[in-house]
């Protein structure tokens, strides 16, 4: 009897050690998903022909969003024009990028080339 | 253009069209006859044979800019809609145009079907021929690739080119690729290499029209209107007697002169932007539905042979 209510107790712990394992791994893969964790995830707005905002510091593996609220087209190109380059973003258009290694990347619209900022990786 | 005045828009009663007309027929024998307070030339070669035939030696054409087909917000739900309300315009003037320049922007977003509905509104144009440069919104994603292939055959490198009619120069610039951050509109080495070349040859007496998008001139650098290297290539035009310089760009008309450069921006047929400096920012600026007209439309240009100056005719839609 004591050995069955033992085997018991075990049974069901063991059952929910593995859903917590589930559940914490579930978690883990969602933080890299859109939207779950703000340190990873951040949103850079293009409103009246100027990106907001103009110097964004984030740490490395963030990944960053703009969006076009603009009622003209707009595109996100890093300065030297290969590290990333969106297409024309139309209104409410998104375009994302994750930035891996730390250091300083400039960009602009290339339709609007007067429109610079940066995005600063820590 | 009629041989007649037909309106009388200053103190002297003498309409500035028809006077210029009377003054082109000069170099080769007119005869000005004032009756009953209507100038009318003759030439003397017709007057002698007792006939008065059409005019020659003069030209006129037509400017239409940044029609942004497939734009579809406030400031113009229907810009195809105004589109064809500036062919009728067109189509309405006493005397077709030679030929139709569009200044660019003909897309919103260099989509296919965008420019198919140009090219298909264009086609009602009464006129010989249209001639193209590209705007921004036209070579998105591609470097104005499908613009070239539909709008730029026989041009030189990324698309400029010129051609001559009765006697006057006309250049074709593009200033809407390549640009760097920071920057303005841009024509780049190859282009002014090629433009210092193809004027080179030019006596100075010919008449000289320079078209583009974005305007060749420092309009307001803080919205990007203006072409960072402009300075070179007007450098090679500065010994013409008589330049005009067309842009569209900045969806209103705006005038400027220095020396013998004539500076003429040219309304949209799409959706007015605000003054510069007057607004947030350069973008489509609405207005009451009323009041739209007013502010899109057409200009039409005239060349007198031997006149200084183009007559610039600005009209709107309204």
């Amino acid at each position: 009897m004591k050995t069955k209510k033992t085997m018991w107790i075990l049974a069901m712990t063991a059952i929910a050690a593995v859903g917590f394992i589930l559940m914490v791994g579930t978690q883990r893969g969602q933080a890299a998903g859109p939207g779950d964790n703000a340190t990873n995830q951040v949103e850079v707005k293009i409103d009246n022909f100027s990106f907001g905002p103009m110097t964004l510091t984030v740490a490395a593996g963030t990944t960053v969003t703009w969006t076009n609220n603009d009622d003209v087209p707009h595109t996100v190109v890093s300065e030297d024009k290969t590290t990333f380059k969106s297409k024309a973003l139309d209104t409410g258009d998104h375009f994302s990028y994750t930035f891996t290694k730390p250091g300083t990347y400039p960009y602009f619209c290339s339709v609007h080339p007067k429109m610079t900022a940066e995005v600063v990786v820590q | 253009m009629s041989n007649f005045i037909e309106k009388n828009l200053d103190d002297d009663g003498v309409d500035r069209r028809g006077f210029l007309k009377c003054m082109a027929w000069a170099g080769t024998g007119t005869l000005c006859v004032l009756q009953g307070g209507v100038l009318k030339s003759f030439a003397l070669s017709d007057v002698l044979q007792q006939k008065v035939g059409n005019m020659t030696g003069d030209l006129s054409f037509v400017q239409i800019s940044d029609s942004h087909i497939g734009f579809n917000k406030a400031a113009n739900p229907d810009v195809t809609a105004t589109l064809r309300e500036a062919i009728a315009k067109v189509n309405a003037l006493p005397t077709p145009p030679s030929f139709v320049l569009h200044t660019g922007d003909l897309t919103q977003l260099s989509k296919p079907e965008e420019f198919d509905t140009l090219a298909e509104s264009l086609k009602s144009l009464k006129t010989d021929r249209i001639f193209y440069v590209p705007g921004e919104h036209d070579v998105l994603n591609d470097n104005g690739e499908m613009f070239h292939e539909r709008f730029g055959q026989g041009t030189q490198g990324d698309g400029w080119y010129s051609f001559d009619q009765k006697g006057a120069h006309f250049i074709g610039l593009v200033n809407v690729l390549n640009l760097k951050a920071g920057g303005l509109g841009s024509l780049g080495n190859d282009q002014l290499e090629w433009l210092e070349k193809d004027v080179s040859k030019l006596k100075s007496s010919t008449p000289i029209v320079l078209f583009a998008h974005i305007p060749l001139w420092a309009v307001y650098p803080e919205w990007g209107w203006g072409t960072d290297d402009s300075e070179q290539a007007l450098s090679y035009l500065r010994r013409f007697g008589s330049v005009t310089v067309l842009n569209g760009h900045i969806h209103q008309t705006m005038q400027k002169v220095e020396g013998n450069i004539t500076f003429h921006t040219a309304c949209s047929t799409a959706f007015p932007q605000p003054a510069p400096g007057k607004a947030d920012s350069p973008g489509p600026m609405t207005v009451p539905a009323e009041k739209l007209r007013d502010v899109l439309g057409i200009t039409d240009v005239n060349f007198i042979r031997g006149k200084h100056t183009l007559g610039i005719t600005d009209s709107s839609l309204a």
